[in-house]
């Protein structure tokens, strides 16, 4: 459990890291908490190491009122603690511990884009986008990847060899949107057997789904939910119809998720679980919804 | 008294050290050493035909490479079997390096030294072995089957097959008793395989000076470890000294030796001349060690309208892995100690215990016993379904009573010793249990349930441990044994023992443990013996050195020594405080050659007699010095026993299973320190836990380990415990002079019987395997109740 034998780079800023990313066979190093563990393992063997923790200019967390962008080097639990994204709140405590929160990147769980790990899903569903630089022609050049776009396979991102994703932006919520994460796990922190992200909106709701595809799974449940599905009261006939409705939208997220068995969970568990999981978020989150329209 | 300790809640004196980074263990150790590291077999069955090294030869810092070829003949030779046994009519063991044929994937192939671990490691990748690959036997149905074989000549792959029978009091074997009983049921149990999972792996550190070789073992068992590296290598046992530094957890797999590494890294060293040190990582641990569990169980069992067992005929089989270097322990626990707190009518056990193409299993905290409780407590529980009465009232209508002890099982345990349960009350135990998870006014609801499991274990086996306890002019008790630590508190536990029997200051007692250089005789710490056989055999070495004391004290006081007390270090006459003599000029006094190197021996002058010159400074019959060796050797195991029940929710619509209470009943005879008890039980309970909810090593059909690390294989976090409520019973043992038994792998025995209890109480579904994940109660649910 050694690494094989690397050459490490540290370089100063962007460009001298883009620049090293374009000469080497490399790969970057961010909070190295799922990174390190592979090289130990012999499971990834890269000749270069591109450490960015100690570049210039690319933590930092904005916020405006448009979303949210999520420097390369923001810890989770920077993030987390931020607040500056309620929904990336809910995901990151979600996330593994708080000492492995305190080293991993947010931005690296992206371009790492395991398909059971909490952010890509919140990505997704948000339709944020990411950041990715390049060495080219004796300049930084930069282009923004949707998020539609940026999933490409299990643990495969739309970053390219000699890439660097420079930020992730997480588009801002409404002021009357409800959004919730719900997850089922073997423990505390583990990654997630199967989990829903939603955002209901007063137009629709959305949910994305982590573990039951090789990337998240995005539903859009068009109107078929909305704020009234949370009301609070299930003997109201609105709400009965609110429950079918739940139990619906959650037969469809079932429907578009092809969920592979592993050690861990069958193929049947996972499809049902994320069907439950479906149903508990979207309620949540239209309950949230609701308050904060003041319903 | 303040020296008065035995019993008492005294704080772990080891915590200090171990829990601020300053323990020593054998990676701490050998900062200089080179480093060795291994090539692993990739396949779980196939033949060697070449191993090509020459592509490692460039690395940097490599400093030998080391096939089975390069060994001396002795220490080339097949690993011993260390428990034979009649029954195991086919055993089998490695050799330190594959020889043609590799049985597991892990199993060493290729040793390799160089400057340092990242080296060596560079080196492995680089050699190339090429293996014509065998077909594997990748399970306990394979296996049976008979079809692949494991070794060649072990047909059907049996390693042992043994038949044990108690018969009814009119002479009925269980079968018979079974056809006439009023009610049978017919069941089918599975255990999967789990294995020990220490913090530290196991290692090795040697050092060779051209005369002496001295050995670091994260071992359960130094002087063993000792033995077997002196017959491997072929030296004088007194050129050979084996220390156990601070040992990381050892659950059982490291009382195994000798393990290859312990062979081969001091030969490399002698064969270098140089420091050679290992320290197992984690993936050689999963795919190396060894793994314990895994049983498949056919269960027939007659009752009476009143629960009562007339009949149990069990059919078990067992999977050893792929060799038998610790015979067949296991199954034998399983077996014997499966009837537990009850007298069943009649009882037979047979089991076949056979070879697949895996790590082997040897054993594992609790050492086949929580897959004995796993079927005895099913079996009671099934019993109570079937009657529709209480499950507590039908294991009470099977308990020995406490006026039956001594209580003979009719068996031979696994010492080879009959097995007769010394003493125990198990209803006052049961009443005890209720009483604390409130059996009797628990709610029941879908969704929540309450399970119970009852246990009895042999602890303390023999076949013996010694102490040896010294007194020195400084008034300092040094006090040690030659078994080991790895965690147990032993530190604390027997500096209390030694305390209490000297009358001394904790503070000034001292335990060295698992140091071949201040003891020499010793088993190991294993079966839950440690303060059962060393406890005692300090109490009795004490004693001796208390009696030296006494009368050497009461020479310069002009008394008796029946008069005599010691109390806070100091001998005094009862009922004379001043006259009094501490037990620092005791030890001067106790030796004749009285240099003045230090002010207690100077002062000590003024108490020496005249020496009388008609006999010689130390008389016929005495030694020097305030010291004294003693050894225990048990007639019998010890019988400890316990109950735990549990209080489990599942979520209705995930499956999720979340145990919310917990609650332990034990009773390990006259407590020596009941914090460190509640430890040992804490720590069991977790594992027992992980062990039915969270823990299982997966094969594939290609004798693949496919979950060797924590990312898969599932070790609770403290998140998944619950807090763990505890009650003492002390039914003391008449066996042994403090009256103590073992307490060590009590915790975990019946934790999956209960976990098992309470979700099929919470879901009224059966529950016949372990363990058992929300995905498997899913799946349980869409058969029972689709
Ligand atoms: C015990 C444990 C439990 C965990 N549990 C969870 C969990 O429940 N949910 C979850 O989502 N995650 C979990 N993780 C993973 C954790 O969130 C990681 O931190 C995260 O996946 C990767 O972030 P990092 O900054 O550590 O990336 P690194 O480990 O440094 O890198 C990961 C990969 O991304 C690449 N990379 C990283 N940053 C960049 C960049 N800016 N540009 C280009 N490439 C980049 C690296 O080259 C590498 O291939 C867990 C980790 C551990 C050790």
């Amino acid at each position: 459990m050694k690494p094989p034998p690397f050459t490490y780079h540290a370089p100063r800023d962007l460009a001298a890291a883009v620049r090293t990313l374009a000469e080497v066979d490399g790969k970057v190093l961010a909070g190295g908490q799922s990174l390190i563990p592979m090289l130990n393992m012999r499971l990834a063997a890269p000749a270069h190491l591109v450490d960015i923790n100690r570049a210039e200019g690319l933590g930092g967390i904005e916020a405006d009122p448009a979303g949210v962008r999520v420097g390369a080097l923001a810890r989770h639990s920077e993030v987390e603690r931020s607040g500056a994204h309620p929904l990336l709140t809910r995901a990151l405590r979600l996330v593994a511990h708080p000492v492995i929160r305190n080293r991993g990147t947010v931005v690296g769980s992206l371009v790492h884009a395991d398909p059971a790990a909490e952010l890509p899903a919140v990505l997704a569903v948000l339709g944020g986008a990411v950041r990715v630089a390049r060495w080219d022609g004796g300049a930084v050049a930069v282009r923004e990847v949707p998020a539609a776009e940026f999933f490409v396979g299990p643990m495969e991102s739309a970053v390219a060899p000699g890439e660097l994703a420079v930020s992730a932006f997480f588009p801002a919520l409404g002021a009357h949107d409800g959004v919730a994460f719900e997850e089922v796990a073997r423990r505390h922190g583990d990654y997630a057997l199967a989990g829903v992200c939603a955002v209901v909106t007063p137009r629709g709701a959305k949910v994305a789904c982590v573990g039951v595809g090789p990337v998240p799974v995005v539903v859009d449940l068009g109107d078929l939910v909305n704020l009234d599905s949370g009301a609070p009261d299930p003997r109201a006939a609105a709400d009965l119809r609110a429950a079918a409705d739940l139990r619906a939208a959650a037969e469809a997220v079932r429907e578009a998720t092809e969920p592979e068995a592993d050690i861990h969970a069958s193929a049947a568990y996972r499809r049902h679980l994320v069907g439950v999981l479906a149903e508990r978020a979207l309620r949540e989150a239209a309950r949230e919804g609701a308050a904060a329209r003041g319903a | 008294m303040t020296t008065r300790l035995f019993g008492e809640r005294v704080p772990r004196r080891e915590d200090p050290r171990l829990l601020t980074g300053q323990g020593r263990y054998l990676d701490d150790l050998g900062r200089e050493a080179l480093a060795a590291a291994f090539v692993r077999a990739p396949h779980a069955h196939a033949r060697i035909r070449d191993i090509d090294v020459a592509g490692a030869l460039d690395v940097a810092g490599l400093v030998a490479v080391y096939t089975w070829e390069d060994l001396p003949e002795r220490a080339g030779r097949a690993l011993p079997l260390l428990i034979p046994h009649p029954a195991l009519t086919h055993g089998r063991t490695a050799y330190p390096l594959a020889r043609d044929v590799v049985r597991h994937v892990g199993e060493p192939v290729v040793m390799v030294v160089a400057t340092d671990r990242y080296a060596a490691e560079d080196a492995c990748a680089l050699i190339q072995v090429d293996y014509e690959p065998l077909k594997p036997v990748a399970g306990l149905e394979e296996a049976v089957q008979g079809v692949r074989l494991v070794h060649e000549d072990v047909p059907g792959n049996v390693g042992a097959h043994l038949v044990q029978e108690v018969m009814t009091a009119d002479g009925r074997g269980a079968r018979e008793a079974i056809e006439t009983s009023p009610h049978t049921l017919a069941f089918r149990l599975d255990i999967e395989r789990s294995a020990s999972m220490p913090l530290e792996g196991r290692g090795v550190y040697a050092r060779w000076d051209g005369r002496d070789l001295r050995v670091y073992s994260s071992t359960q068992t130094s002087t063993s470890v000792r033995m077997a590296v002196a017959a491997a290598l072929g030296l004088p046992l007194p050129q050979v000294e084996v220390i156990a530094p601070d040992v990381g957890g050892g659950f059982g797999v490291k009382i195994v030796h000798p393990w290859p590494e312990e062979v081969l890294v001091p030969w490399a060293a002698m064969t270098l001349g140089r420091e050679v040190k290992w320290s197992e990582d984690r993936r050689e641990h999963f795919v190396s060690s060894a793994h314990e569990r895994g049983q498949v169980q056919y269960v027939r069992v007659g009752f009476d309208d009143d629960g009562r067992v007339l009949g149990l005929d069990v059919t078990i089989l067992h999977d050893h892995g792929a060799y038998t270097p610790y015979g067949i322990i296991v199954p034998i626990v399983t077996s014997t100690q499966l009837p537990g707190p009850y007298k069943p009518g009649s009882y037979r056990v047979e089991f076949t215990s056979v070879y697949t193409n895996t790590v082997q299993v040897t054993p594992y905290r609790g050492a086949g016993r929580p897959q004995a409780v796993f079927c005895m407590e099913r079996t009671m529980d099934k019993i109570a379904r079937y009657l529709g009465k209480d499950r507590t009232e039908v294991r009470a209508a099977n308990f020995i009573r406490p006026e039956e002890f001594p209580y003979d099982q009719g068996m031979t345990f696994q010492d080879g010793r009959p097995l007769i349960y010394d003493s125990g009350n198990y209803p006052e135990m049961l009443r005890m249990i209720k009483e604390l998870i409130g059996w009797d006014s628990f709610e029941r609801r879908p969704g929540r349930g309450i399970g119970i499991g009852c246990y009895v274990e042999g602890t303390g086996v023999g076949p013996y441990e010694g102490g040896h306890v010294q007194i020195t002019s400084d008034g300092r008790v040094h006090v040690s044994t030659g078994l080991t630590s790895q965690g147990q508190g032993h530190e604390t536990a027997f500096a209390q023992i030694a305390a209490t029997e000297l009358g001394v200051p904790i503070e000034r007692v001292s335990v060295v443990t698992g140091d071949t250089r201040r003891f020499g005789y010793a088993v190991g710490t294993f079966a839950s013996r440690a303060a059962v056989v060393s406890g005692n055999a300090i109490a009795l070495a004490c004693r001796k050195v208390r009696r030296k004391a006494l009368r050497i004290a009461a020479d310069a006081l002009e008394a008796n020594p029946d008069d005599l007390d010691i109390a806070d270090g100091i001998v005094h006459v009862a009922g004379a405080p001043s006259a009094a003599i501490p037990l620092s000029t005791v030890a001067v006094l106790a030796n004749p050659l009285r240099y003045a190197f230090d002010d207690e021996t100077a002062r000590a002058t003024q108490f020496a007699g005249a020496a009388s010159p008609d006999r010689p400074p130390v008389a016929e019959g005495e030694e020097p010095g305030l010291e004294g060796r003693d050894y225990y050797s048990p007639i019998r195991s010890t019988f400890a026993a316990g109950m735990h029940a549990a209080v489990v929710e599942t979520d209705p619509d995930t499956a999720e299973i979340k145990v919310v209470r917990y609650a332990v009943v034990h009773d390990c005879g006259r407590l020596i320190n009941p914090m460190i008890v509640e430890g040992q039980i804490h720590g069991g309970v977790a594992q027992g836990i992980g062990g039915a909810l969270y823990e299982r090593i997966v094969y594939d059909q290609h004798g693949q380990l496919v979950n060797a690390s924590f990312m898969d294989f599932l070790m609770p976090y403290a998140t998944e415990i619950p807090h763990i409520e505890t009650g003492h019973l002390e039914t003391p043992s008449p066996l042994n002079p403090l009256g103590i038994k073992g307490a060590g792998e009590a915790g975990v025995i019946p934790v999956s019987a209960v976990i098992a209890s309470a979700i099929e109480d919470a879901e009224g579904i059966e529950i016949d395997r372990m363990p058992l994940s929300p995905s498997d109660l899913f799946d349980l649910r869409t058969t029972h109740r689709p």
